[in-house]
């Protein structure tokens, strides 16, 4: 109870508060940074926990031959291809500045293992990943604005309004209108619903999440949420 | 630039507004919270998406299919980390007690140390310590889109009946609810990150719109305390209110009167309040 | 099977295969023909020009690149149309990263800019990559105090405090401007609500970002921020710009937002033509069933 509850309360509310008064005495600016480092030091050995349960969960799927199992493999080859790789520093020329150190370069530059593995696996599966939105907003697109009533149909006419303005199709189409009625033009009317209507909104929903990020922390720096330690038992 | 004098001094002065309105909240979370321990705890509207999950968790335990939680892809500093790690050890209690399996694929090692203790509890809690199986909630890797496509892959073999997005998202947000939508899993959504909100409105059934993300933890414990402290966060919200009507008053006035220049030093002390 | 159930029973894959030929399409065209939708830039676009060319000569710009390359696509050609303008206006670009990843898009954008095309720019001197910095809003908290602390080397192993470049910089403040090319977190957010904020005006600051962030990035504009690009409309924006300023025939890498233009018209078109479809179907569906 003591280890499991009442002392990482106690770290979350001291390094809480410490983090919030640093923003405002100066004195104490480099305590806030010291507890953000002291975290980002934690979650690097962390990272420890995570390449165990990752190794375990795909050793477990080979070894039991569970559907998909092949995929598995993959993922320990490369984790194991790429560990080796980067912590070897396999193929990495000397350092420019000390060619006599061993280990002394980087293995990040371009014509490394390293570079290649980030250059050519890397690069292109993330790229084609990030790729995949453009073909799924157009089935949400296709399925999802649907002008069922009022608040839809107006939602609908913006997003005409944005989707075309934003090219040249709105130039094209509403290049003609004269010069007092510029306003109107496609490209002039979505900088308008973006630095207008989309500001207000967007100001509104900003304000409710900062009052509510602030409620969240208040709750848990004074200890009144205690779900995140688990249970949520008082 | 080279700092001023002022810079010189123990406080920080330019911040002191902003630390204002943190001892203002804090004093409305502290009133508001000993209201509700007297007796008087306020009336929370009802939101939708959490009236919905004991629906899906039910609909999953039918379907004899998984409930598949990804509680966003940052690490525990993030606070809607906190807060979907919060939520998944109440969905883990629901489905613990449904008999409903909840899988939790994590991006972060962290959040998978946090969310397995929060399910342990949770399963704990629910008179069924034997449904907490460890091995649900795994770690995947750090890297955005490798997890997006291991999410994805798993949503398409395993079919979960129920997907539950609750933190930090975000190209990914659009990825997961288009293949959930695809596999007919009813899905609720919660973040606070207002650029991923509208793909969640979109594709998913259920959507937590920022502040009811943050209010779903409190909303779902009932507890007289933490309902208290959304008290105080609506009365933060009906002083900012407040605040932009005095201050748009004040400067259209300003532009209605030039002459008048108190109206622009009264304006730039509001902004100053505010913070600006 | 009607044609209403047929549409309304869509494999989705047709769509994906439309949105496939919508965008190779004008790619292939573009390339072949070299051609480019035409740009009207807007305020924002012209802003992000004037502030960058209303910086005396020699004058530090922090350049921060926190993308990746799923990103790229997007932020790449305004990153280098930004590192163009800079490098021609002899301003000293010092770059930083706080994605793991970004160190390497500074690294690929000074090679396609700077040593390329302006090749009496001394690295250490006129420029410097600092790298990638972990720690999210906690490097920004730390370059408001002390700059060499949270950028001790540069990405050659070099000490930063021995740079000829990094002389007389004591803290952010001591950057006129930051650009700040972003995907997402930490990004252009983080650097208004930690830096720009907290820097109280002396840090002037323009914004690249993606078209999903552009939206959140619009009530800091022109306040806390002095000008933004949103997406690749908005590269292609600046770009036209510059081009048109720099003079002579640019280079293709230097029209990369403006090709991009292409496919994104047609996007756009197909996603308008399938919102029609769409509701046309549901239109129909209910007079069939009032039927």
């Amino acid at each position: 109870m003591v280890l499991t509850r009442l002392i990482p309360l106690w770290i979350a509310i001291v390094s809480g508060v410490a983090i919030l008064v640093s923003a405002f005495i100066r004195p104490m600016e480099s305590w806030g940074e010291n507890f953000t480092d002291t975290f980002n030091v934690i979650a690097a050995i962390a990272s420890v926990l995570g390449a165990g349960s990752l190794l375990k969960a795909n050793l477990a799927k080979v070894s039991r031959r569970d559907a998909g199992w092949g995929f598995a493999l993959v993922v320990l080859g490369t984790f194991l291809i790429t560990l080796v790789v980067g912590l070897g520093k396999i193929g990495v020329h000397p350092s420019h500045d000390f060619p006599q150190a061993d280990f002394g370069g980087k293995q990040e530059t371009a014509d490394t293992p390293f570079g290649w593995i980030y250059e050519f696996a890397m690069v292109p599966l993330t790229s084609t990943m990030f790729a995949l939105l453009a073909f799924y907003v157009a089935s949400a697109a296709f399925r999802a604005f649907r002008a069922k009533n009022l608040e839809a149909s107006l939602l609908l006419g913006t997003a005409f309004v944005i989707l075309l303005g934003r090219t040249f199709a709105g130039v094209v189409l509403t290049g003609w209108l004269p010069d007092w009625a510029s306003g109107l033009r496609l490209e002039n009317l979505s900088v308008y619903v973006m630095q207008v209507f989309n500001t207000a909104g967007n100001r509104a929903i900003i304000i409710g999440i900062a009052l509510g990020v602030a409620a969240t922390s208040l709750r848990i720096l004074l200890g009144v949420d205690r779900s995140w330690l688990g249970g949520g038992e008082r | 630039m080279a700092g001023t004098a002022a810079d010189a001094s123990i406080l920080n002065a330019h911040r002191l507004p902003l630390a204002a309105w943190i001892v203002g909240i804090g004093a409305a979370t502290t009133i508001f919270v000993w209201r509700a321990r007297r007796g008087k705890p306020p009336t929370i509207r009802r939101i939708a998406a959490l009236e919905a999950v004991d629906e899906a968790i039910g609909r999953a335990t039918e379907m004899g299919r998984p409930v598949l939680f990804i509680p966003g892809i940052q690490d525990m500093d993030n606070i809607q980390t906190v807060a979907g790690v919060t939520m998944l050890g109440r969905v883990a209690k629901t489905a613990a007690e449904y008999d409903a399996a909840v899988e939790a694929p994590v991006c972060r090692s962290l959040v998978m140390e946090a969310a397995r203790e929060a399910v342990q509890a949770s399963c704990l809690a629910a008179g069924r310590a034997d449904a907490y199986q460890p091995d649900r909630i795994h770690y995947v890797t750090d890297e955005q889109f490798g997890y997006v496509a291991y999410v994805g892959g798993k949503m398409m073999r395993e079919k979960p009946a129920a997907c539950f997005y609750m933190g930090c998202f975000f190209a990914e947000s659009l990825i997961f609810s288009e293949n959930g939508n695809s596999i007919g899993a009813i899905q609720i959504a919660g973040t606070a990150e207002s650029s991923q909100l509208p793909f969640f409105v979109a594709a998913c059934d259920y959507t937590l719109i920022g502040e009811e993300f943050f209010a779903a933890s409190a909303y779902l414990s009932g507890e007289p305390d933490q309902l208290g402290t959304l008290q105080a966060q609506d009365s933060g919200k009906v002083a900012v209110m407040m605040f932009m009507v005095i201050g748009a008053v004040v400067a259209t006035a300003g532009v209605l009167m030039p002459s008048a220049t108190w109206l622009g030093e009264f304006g730039a002390l509001l902004r100053k309040a505010m913070g600006g | 099977m009607s044609l209403l159930a047929r549409l309304q029973s869509l494999d989705r894959r047709w769509i994906f295969l439309l949105m496939a030929i919508a965008v190779a399409g004008p790619i292939l065209w573009s390339g072949l023909t070299g051609k480019t939708p035409p740009e009207q830039p807007t305020d924002a676009a012209r802003r992000v020009l004037k502030v960058i060319d209303d910086l005396p000569e020699g004058s530090r710009v922090l350049f921060a690149f926190d993308y990746d390359p799923a990103s790229a696509g997007e932020l790449q050609p305004m990153a280098t149309s930004l590192m163009r303008q800079c490098a021609a206006r002899k301003l000293r670009i010092v770059c930083i990263a706080l994605w793991p990843l970004g160190g390497n898009m500074a690294q690929e954008t000074i090679a396609h800019v700077i040593r390329a095309d302006f090749p009496s720019l001394r690295e250490g001197v006129d420029f410097v990559n600092l790298g990638f910095q972990a720690g999210n809003e906690g490097v920004m908290k730390v370059v408001l105090t002390d700059f060499t602390k949270a950028f001790p080397k540069d990405a050659r192993g070099q000490a930063a405090a021995d740079l000829p470049i990094l002389q007389g910089v004591r803290t952010v403040r001591d950057f006129p401007l930051l650009v700040n090319v972003s995907a997402g977190y930490p990004g252009s957010k983080e650097w208004v609500q930690y830096v720009v904020s907290a820097s109280e005006g002396s840090v002037k600051m323009i914004a690249g970002c993606t078209g999903v962030q552009t939206p959140q990035m619009y009530p800091y504009y022109p306040g806390q921020l002095a000008g933004l690009l949103g997406a690749i409309k908005g590269a292609a924006e600046y770009e036209n710009l510059l081009n048109g300023v720099m003079g002579g025939d640019p280079a293709p890498k230097y029209l990369e937002a403006q090709r991009r233009m292409a496919p994104q018209l047609f996007g756009h078109l197909l996603l308008v033509g399938l919102i029609v479809v769409g509701n046309l179907i549901q239109f129909m569906g209910r007079r069939g069933t009032r039927a």
